[in-house]
């Protein structure tokens, strides 16, 4: 009366189905083409995504290290920043090369035991095209923003002489041209990265952690909590954020990138307590929530192991959106002169010095202008793909 | 000539896993003024068939393979227009769906609702459409129709916001209505109501009705006769009596033996093992001969047609037990 | 009534034999606030249960029957305690639940289990079966290391029909019926006496339906378990249950042993429910007339003062008296209650 074998309605896709055959790239051949240019084996059989992008990490950071060995060399007795440049360059080989060869090597009838909503997510993210190109280029600049004093042909805050090398356009020693400082914009603009991106990062980890428990307390226990915490989500939101930020920035008199991270951190939750509240009002009552009561589980164990996982997917997709979000916000502030001192390099504050000598030196303000872009839009296409990925109504 | 004619529909899917043969080769044939009952249990192909008679596949990933043929009072529904295909579908057809509460837009009076399908399909003006509309809900047995004609959906109980579909069905007076689990989501005293209404109509305007449901319970009390899918397929036809007292295929006989009938306590319930096999991944052979406790050598190799159970008779089943060929085998435990 | 030693014992007014039971449901009465006005105040409530009492031996089974809203899946969601009852009281093996502790009713919660309607809805979608499983065992420190969990996580699936192999799989590589498996071996996991099985089968496919149906009388019989079986189908009810208690408008209307409540319906309500529900076989002999009901259920939220059925009612002999009156539930024949005050209808035609 046992009966295995998986539901079968006419419109559902089976979920252990392995798909197209994957057995190309694998085998010998493979693993030695995987040994050499990992990523390949799986571009040939038509997974490019994951393909694309390891063979992008491989052939960037094996060009770091084989152009930088110097460099590469001296890091690691050099300050903290040159310390994990060369770390990451070691990581990222191995990382790839780890991952490509596993993949090859793994046999193509595996005998699965589950496939979770993650993995059925990632199936979907890889399929779409857009919102991979969007993650290939985030995972780019991360790599830049990591391995930069081992590339930056300049130091970012030395100026050349500022006879013969003020405002000098694009090309030759200055790929992309000198500002009116003498300072090299290409290498700026690589340190530049690193400001925004840890900032984006904590930022939004700071305001995704007191945002989910929040909302996911506010949201299970209900009643007199839930009522103080979203007065607190409504009285947060309904200040300017620009003119908070300012006004703390000048009270505090302290441009420190951590004050940054934390007042933008600290202005960013409410956005995430609300979804996770409205998550988790629809999920208190579905019948998993009240088996685990009737099961005599703890609160903290619901909300935490039965409530929380279900609701970090719309999570993770406001984050990304997220970090998107505050790397404009941060950019807006150097822009106004409230952001990071100079000499410190950041992209609001590099178009904001540009800004006088835009007629004569276009490229001062142009550049990092289009980093800027180039993230944000990498980051809200990968957003926008996570949530189309964690649609249920795709799956079951 | 039948009013509705179809002959070897197959309705497929594209999915990651491959193609869903949803529905493989279903024929049937519907008379004016008649009651069909279509049975069988989630994911057999019968609400892909409605579906597919209405022209409301959604095309990618759906597919209506070549050589299907759906004929509707002779004309080929397959080949018409789309204005045409909308023309027919507005009043000559309609199609109520088992969640009522989820078929009205809830920011509109059912009176509103009403009003627009009158106005579209029967050129009525505002007033006409509204004392037409109030008439309608009074045929289908809503009390104080004149108030309720401006209630929103919400306001209402399931049964009613059902009568209210089966209106909006009826407002074009339609030949053939299709009836997709009408009563599944009502609780019986109202499914009682409902079937009731249904068959009183039917008689009324003297339209065919077809009937989707897993219930055999339904058909019973409502169908003439009755079609059993299983797998894409239709496994087993007859008369709705025939049907329910001398089962031939294994697999209705399976369906009857599932069902505690009030006052068998004491009998241990003989359910069908397994559960019904992928549409992308139908077993060769007989598609139920997993499941079946008859089966042998023959059932893998060759699939069976579907044929007459008698020669000439009016029913029909897919099985090779009553196939004219093994007629000659006795078999041990074979069903009468 | 047969008492395990043997002598026969009295038969009390609910039904059932005075000795020791399990559950005793006292006068049980679960409102909910309706919240209205600009202010959110409570304005008005919905009487969801409304003075339901009922016992039931160990080893037994009863069946709630009724139309949804009727209250029959609050009454058992309010005697487990997974919602507060507003009023009354309910006695598990003698032990008042509504002053059990902390750790008393974690206890309990060890005791008594319930198995849900939604196959789909009932199970955490992120994590396997096997971790679920486990988790149930660790939290009430069941079994001492990884390994034996494990072990007994595998004798529950075979339990349920299920395989090993399972173990690892999430509840979306799952049809319904093999998810309702794992939402009665999760149930199991603490070794309970009783279950409240809230529409186990109502999700289910016909052929589905019957297997766990089997697979819950197998249950039952194996490991001496007590059923409250809510549901709303007739014909699975009086296959599950010893005893049957019909409910409406949030009380029991009609309570008797199975086969005689539905040989001997004494209430309009239940004579109006066996006739409405579908013949299933054409063997079964002649239709029985029809009683049609008109109209729907009253809201709850003003429950008619008088006999809750009033309106609906198709007794000929109903009067002013109905109206007015709410009848008791009293012994109409012996072990068979009815809160009718009148006679039962005059049979037609069964």
């Amino acid at each position: 009366m046992t009966d295995a074998g998986f539901e079968t309605s006419d419109l559902r896709v089976d979920p252990t189905g392995s798909g197209p055959n994957r057995s190309v790239g694998r085998g010998r051949g493979g693993v030695v083409l995987s040994a050499i240019l990992p990523g390949v084996p799986q571009l040939l059989v038509g997974r490019w995504g994951v393909g694309g992008l390891g063979l992008i990490v491989w052939t960037a950071l094996l060009a770091v290290l084989l152009t930088r060995w110097t460099r590469f060399a001296a890091g690691w007795g050099g300050p903290l920043d040159h310390q994990i440049a060369s770390l990451t360059v070691v990581a990222g080989l191995l990382g790839v090369w780890g991952w490509s060869m596993f993949d090859v090597s793994r046999p193509a009838e595996v005998k699965r035991t589950g496939v979770g909503q993650w993995s059925l997510a990632a199936k979907a993210f890889e399929k779409n095209r857009i919102a991979v190109l969007g993650l290939i280029v985030v995972v780019c600049v991360y790599l830049i923003a990591l391995v930069t004093p081992l590339v930056t042909p300049h130091d970012p805050a030395t100026q050349a002489s500022l006879v013969t090398a003020r405002l000098v356009p694009p090309g030759g020693e200055f790929p992309l041209g000198t500002d009116h400082l003498a300072r090299d914009v290409f290498s700026r603009i690589m340190y530049g990265a690193r400001i925004s991106l840890s900032i984006g990062f904590v930022a939004v980890g700071i305001s995704v952690t007191i945002g989910t428990l929040l909302g996911a307390v506010s949201g299970y226990l209900g009643g007199w909590v839930d009522t103080v915490v979203m007065r607190f989500v409504d009285m947060v939101i309904s200040f300017p954020r620009l003119v908070l930020l300012i006004t703390i920035v000048a009270l505090f008199d302290s441009n420190s990138i951590f004050m940054i991270m934390a007042v933008l951190g600290f202005t960013q939750w409410p956005g995430t307590t609300r979804i996770v509240r409205g998550e988790v009002l629809s999920l208190r009552e579905r019948e998993f929530i009240e088996a685990a009561r009737a099961l005599g589980f703890s609160r903290s164990r619901i909300i935490l192991r039965h409530v929380i996982p279900n609701v970090l997917a719309p999570v993770i997709v406001a984050s990304t959106l997220g970090i998107g979000n505050v790397i404009v916000l941060e950019a807006g502030l150097s822009f106004l002169g409230m952001g990071l001192q100079p000499p410190t390099p950041s992209w609001g504050s590099m178009v904001a010095d540009g800004r006088d000598h835009l007629l004569a030196a276009w490229w001062i303000s142009t550049f990092p202008g289009l980093a800027i872009v180039l993230t944000v839009v990498a980051f809200n296409l990968v957003g926008d793909g996570l949530r189309d990925a964690f649609d249920p109504r795709l799956r079951t | 000539m039948p009013l509705l004619e179809v002959t070897d529909l197959r309705t497929y899917f594209t999915t990651d896993a491959g193609v869903a043969r949803a529905v493989d080769g279903v024929s049937l044939q519907l008379e004016a003024g008649e009651t069909l009952g279509i049975v069988g249990e989630s994911g057999c192909g019968k609400t892909v068939m409605a579906l597919s008679i209405l022209g409301l596949i959604p095309s990618p990933p759906g597919e209506i393979v070549a050589g299907s043929s759906i004929r509707f009072n002779g004309e080929e529904l397959l080949e018409v227009k789309p204005a045409r295909l909308r023309e027919i579908r507005g009043n000559e057809i309609s199609m109520i769906f088992q969640e009522p509460m989820t078929s009205l837009n809830p920011v509109l009076t059912v009176g509103h609702q009403i009003e627009e399908v009158l106005r579209l399909h029967r050129g009525l003006k505002r007033r006409e459409a509204r004392a037409a509309g109030v008439a309608l809900l009074a045929e289908v047995g809503i009390s104080e129709p004149d108030q309720r004609y401006d209630s929103y959906p919400h306001q209402m109980s399931g049964g009613m916001l059902q009568r209210i579909m089966i209106a909006i069905a009826l407002s074009c007076e339609p030949r053939l209505l299709i009836a997709d689990e009408p009563t599944t989501a009502l609780d019986v005293t109202i499914q009682a109501q409902i079937l009731d209404l249904l068959v009183s109509l039917q008689q009324k305007h003297g339209m065919a009705l077809l009937l989707i449901t897993h219930d055999l319970g339904v058909v019973a009390e409502v169908c003439d006769r009755v079609v059993v899918m299983y797998g894409g397929q239709v496994v087993e036809t007859g008369t709705t009596e025939e049907i329910l007292s001398h089962p031939k295929h294994p697999y209705t006989q399976g369906l009857l033996a599932s069902l505690p009938g009030i006052g068998d306590r004491d009998v241990r319930l003989n359910p069908i093992p397994g559960t019904v096999p992928s549409a992308v991944d139908w077993p060769e052979g007989c598609r139920f001969r997993d499941r079946c406790s008859f089966a042998w050598e023959r059932c893998a190799e060759s699939e069976p047609d579907l044929l007459p159970v008698v020669a000439g008779a009016s029913r029909s089943a897919r099985c090779w037990l009553v196939h004219p060929d093994e007629s000659s085998i006795d078999r041990a435990g074979k069903p009468t | 009534m047969i008492s395990p030693d043997g002598v026969e014992s009295a038969v009390d007014g609910n039904g059932a034999s005075d000795s020791e039971p399990l559950l005793d449901v006292q006068d049980l009465k679960k409102y909910f606030p309706v919240h209205g006005g600009i202010l959110g105040r409570s304005v008005d409530q919905v009487r969801a249960v409304d003075g339901v009492s009922f016992r039931l031996k160990r080893g037994e089974t009863l069946g709630l029957v009724g139309e949804s809203g009727c209250g029959k899946s609050t009454t058992g969601r309010a005697i487990l305690r997974l919602i507060e009852p507003t009023g009354g009281r309910v006695l598990f093996d003698g032990q008042d639940l509504k002053e059990l502790d902390r750790a008393q009713l974690g206890a309990f919660r060890r005791r008594a289990q319930i198995v849900f309607q939604d196959p789909y809805g009932s199970l955490n979608p992120r994590m396997t079966v096997g971790s679920m499983l486990a988790e149930v065992l660790k939290v009430h420190g069941l079994g001492e290391t990884g390994v034996d969990r494990l072990a007994r996580v595998h004798e529950l699936l075979e339990m349920v029909g299920l395989h090993t192999e399972h173990t690892g799989r999430f509840p979306h590589e799952f049809s319904g019926g093999q998810r309702q498996r794992i939402g009665i071996a999760r149930a199991l996991a603490v070794e309970p006496e009783f279950i409240v099985c809230d529409e186990p089968v109502s999700a289910l496919d016909v052929s589905v339906q019957a297997q766990v149906i089997n697979l819950l009388r197998d249950l039952q019989r194996d490991l001496g378990l007590t059923y409250l079986f809510i549901a709303h189908d007739l014909a699975v009810v009086e296959y599950m249950s010893d005893r049957v208690a019909v409910m409406y408008l949030g009380k029991i209307v009609e309570m008797a042993a199975a086969q005689e409540l539905y040989k001997n319906p004494r209430h309009p309500y239940t004579r109006a429910l066996l006739s409405a529900a579908p013949r299933r076989d054409p063997r079964a002999g002649p239709v029985r007339k029809r009683i049609r009901l008109s109209g729907d259920v009253p809201s709850p939220i003003r429950p008619p003062s008088g006999c809750p059925f009033y309106a609906r009612c198709p007794h000929p002999g109903k009067d002013e008296e109905c109206r007015r009156l709410a009848p008791l539930l009293v012994e109409k024949a012996p072990s068979h209650l009815a809160a009718c005050c009148k006679d039962p209808m005059p049979t037609d035609g069964a």
